[in-house]
């Protein structure tokens, strides 16, 4: 039996400052997990993944990463998107340097 | 030193605006990424977790003032003020933006440094000992022949797109401070009826498929060095397999053939490469040794040595565990340990690199190294000046005493920033070196080495450490397995694993476990962690590991 589908948001990396991105439900990007879609519909993620590649003029690699429903958008599943979407643990660069600075 | 002439400048230049307009052109979109990719790996441009990342190769470890101050421009200028130098003698910058990479590339090419060859399937930068030119029992300088050989396999055409990349380091001593039998190439410069030649080994490497090289020539004269390499070469070239990615290495193609098969092929190339060679390759390395004459070293009084070491213990210390014996009377090599406690492994600041480039300067004869084992060498000092580099260290946060220390460890930069890593390996390093700092046993446990890999890719060398640590993926959660017996040194030995991994957690307290049972068992304080383990084996490790697997067997 095929593994039951789970959510998915779709990310990439910015061509130009080469930081974490995710794909928005308008067909945006965005530095934000939470703001990215949740893609529920197992049907529907390959097309939204290639509506993302249409953008490859300004994105790199963008993929299918595992996520779940939160209380403020999606989070991630796996510690690697945890830490795509935080930052290094021995510094505190990468997003989470950014968010503090909002 | 090598200095760059003309060609090298205007080649490097070349090199440099061809990728300023590649990078323009992926930019305004006429180039994919797919046609990208190649391009800027290349230049040793990757992408990685969190940004791009600009990897500097630090031919054969040696480095100028100039050219480490240019490093430091380059951290300060265009990434978050720091480098991160490697465990291949290269600097990685993790925080660069496309837009810039061209401009660093310049900043770099100007001070004769350049990031070709660093990534992609080809002749990566050919590491050396560390303390080439200075190690008391060195056979020669083997510096020289890390140079031919850069600008031998610097464009290669032959050599641009070969199966898998290609590794070779060299060293000049009996002792292996390069871990030449972990290389697809090592090369030990040696002496037979009064010739230099080299001892050819092939075959090693790490990674998911761990082997130790084996000796392909016992002799080689080194005017047959570079054709005998491109034999070797030529041969991987066309035997190597292509199929499979992991196969593809060249300790693979000499296991599956057999090393008599591949030296026969080798022998047989050579005859015809051999003499496609004219000479040429002898006059310039005649030319390029001629910059690695050795510096005319002072003499002098080391009165100011032996009285700092007589009267200050914070000294003693550090000259215990961090200088070596130069070649030279009244000389040291140092060792300046970036790995202060709790610190990363490889990182300095600006200031620090900074700081290390006007030591060279001001005492080190102009030279600096940087090893494999991710630390700053000044090769050449005077021991009356060591009590000043000590104090100009201390006051920026250089002066950690513990080479060769547990806390001493090599670590890749693992998931905090790599695409490939399955698991962290820098806050392990820092943990543990943490935690045997606050114990103080530290000096009481003497020489130890604990190298850490964030993925099976072995960056981190976890199979040639005494204690190895491998992180991994199991089923979404960090785990690491532990590995005890590996060697880097001429005696190089791949590490046993212990049996079952430990989570992110226990990997600290397994790691102390382990150093318990060898200060429990070890016959005197002389006996090192790895001559313990060799005269006890992995029993007594194992019980301490897994006690309740000794509880079953009982």
């Amino acid at each position: 039996m095929a593994r039951a589908f789970t959510p998915k948001v779709i990310t990439a990396n910015d061509l130009l400052e080469g930081d974490v991105i995710y794909f928005t439900a308008d067909d945006t990007w965005t530095r934000h997990m939470s703001e990215a879609e949740l893609i529920t519909d197992e049907a529907v993620a390959p097309l939204r993944l290639l509506e993302a590649e249409k953008q490859n003029i300004k994105i790199v690699g963008a993929y299918l990463a595992d996520a779940k429903a939160g209380p403020n958008g999606p989070e991630p599943t796996h510690f690697r998107e945890e830490f795509r979407r935080t930052g290094p643990s021995n510094y505190f660069h990468g997003k989470q340097e950014a968010q503090a600075n909002v | 030193m090598y200095k760059y002439n003309e060609f090298d400048e205007a080649f490097l230049a070349e090199r440099n605006a061809q990728f300023r307009a590649q990078v323009e052109r992926r930019i305004d979109g006429s180039l994919t990424e797919e046609e990208f990719r190649p391009l800027r790996l290349m230049n040793g441009v990757y992408l990685q977790l969190h940004a791009y990342m600009l990897r500097v190769a630090i031919p054969y470890g040696t480095l100028n003032p100039d050219q480490m101050r240019a490093l430091a421009l380059l951290a300060e200028k265009w990434d978050r003020g720091y480098g991160h130098f490697t465990t291949r003698q290269n600097i990685q910058y993790n925080w660069p933006k496309l837009r810039d990479l061209p401009d660093m590339l310049d900043a770099l090419g100007k001070v004769g440094l350049h990031a070709i060859q660093t990534s992609g399937n080809t002749i990566r930068n050919t590491t050396a000992d560390h303390f080439a030119g200075a190690a008391a029992e060195e056979v020669t300088d083997p510096r020289p022949y890390a140079e031919l050989i850069r600008q031998w396999s610097t464009d290669h055409p032959e050599f641009q797109f070969l199966g898998r990349k290609f590794k070779i380091a060299i060293t000049g001593s009996n002792t292996d401070r390069a871990v030449i039998k972990a290389h697809d190439v090592g090369l030990q410069v040696v002496e037979q009826d009064g010739q230099i030649g080299f001892k050819v080994i092939v075959g090693g490497g790490l990674g998911r498929t761990p082997m130790i090289g084996k000796t392909l020539r016992e002799f080689l004269p080194q005017a047959d060095l570079l054709p005998y390499l491109e034999s070797v070469l030529t041969v991987y070239n066309v035997l190597g397999r292509r199929d499979n990615k992991y196969k593809a290495r060249i300790k693979i193609t000499v296991s599956e053939n057999g090393i008599d098969t591949y030296r026969a092929m080798t022998e047989e190339a050579f005859l015809t490469i051999r003499g496609q060679y004219d000479g040429t390759d002898q006059q310039l390395l005649e030319e390029i040794k001629a910059h690695f004459t050795a510096p005319e070293f002072r003499s002098g009084s080391t009165e100011a040595f032996d009285t700092a070491y007589e009267n200050d213990p914070v000294f003693r210390a550090w000259a215990d565990t961090n200088l070596d014996q130069h070649r030279a009377e009244g000389h040291a090599i140092a060792t300046i340990s970036i790995k202060a406690h709790g610190a990363t492994p490889g990182d300095a600041s600006a200031e620090q690199i900074r700081v290390m480039a006007d030591l060279a300067e001001q005492y080190g004869y102009g030279e600096l190294r940087i090893s494999h084992q991710q630390n700053v060498i000044l090769p050449h000092v005077h021991k009356s000046d060591l009590p000043a580099i000590h104090a100009k260290l201390k006051e920026h946060g250089l002066a950690t005493a513990n080479l060769g220390l547990i806390s001493d460890i090599i670590a890749c930069p693992g998931m905090d920033y790599c695409n490939l890593a399955t698991a962290r390996s820098i806050p392990v390093a820092q943990e543990i070196a943490t935690r045997f700092d606050e114990l103080k046993l530290e000096h009481d446990i003497g020489h130890l080495q604990i190298k850490i890999s964030g993925c099976i890719n072995a960056c981190g060398h976890h199979h040639v450490g005494h204690i190895g640590i491998l992180g991994l993926d199991r089923a979404g959660v960090e785990n690491y397995q532990i590995t005890l017996g590996g060697d880097a040194s001429e005696n190089a030995a791949i590490g046993t694993r212990t049996g079952p991994g430990f989570a992110y957690d226990e990997i600290v307290p397994a790691v102390e476990r382990i150093v318990d049972t060898y200060l429990a068992v070890r016959e005197s304080a002389e006996e090192t962690f790895i001559e313990t383990y060799r005269r006890v084996g992995m029993d007594p490790f194992k019980a301490a590991l897994y006690p309740e697997a000794a509880k079953k067997v009982a």
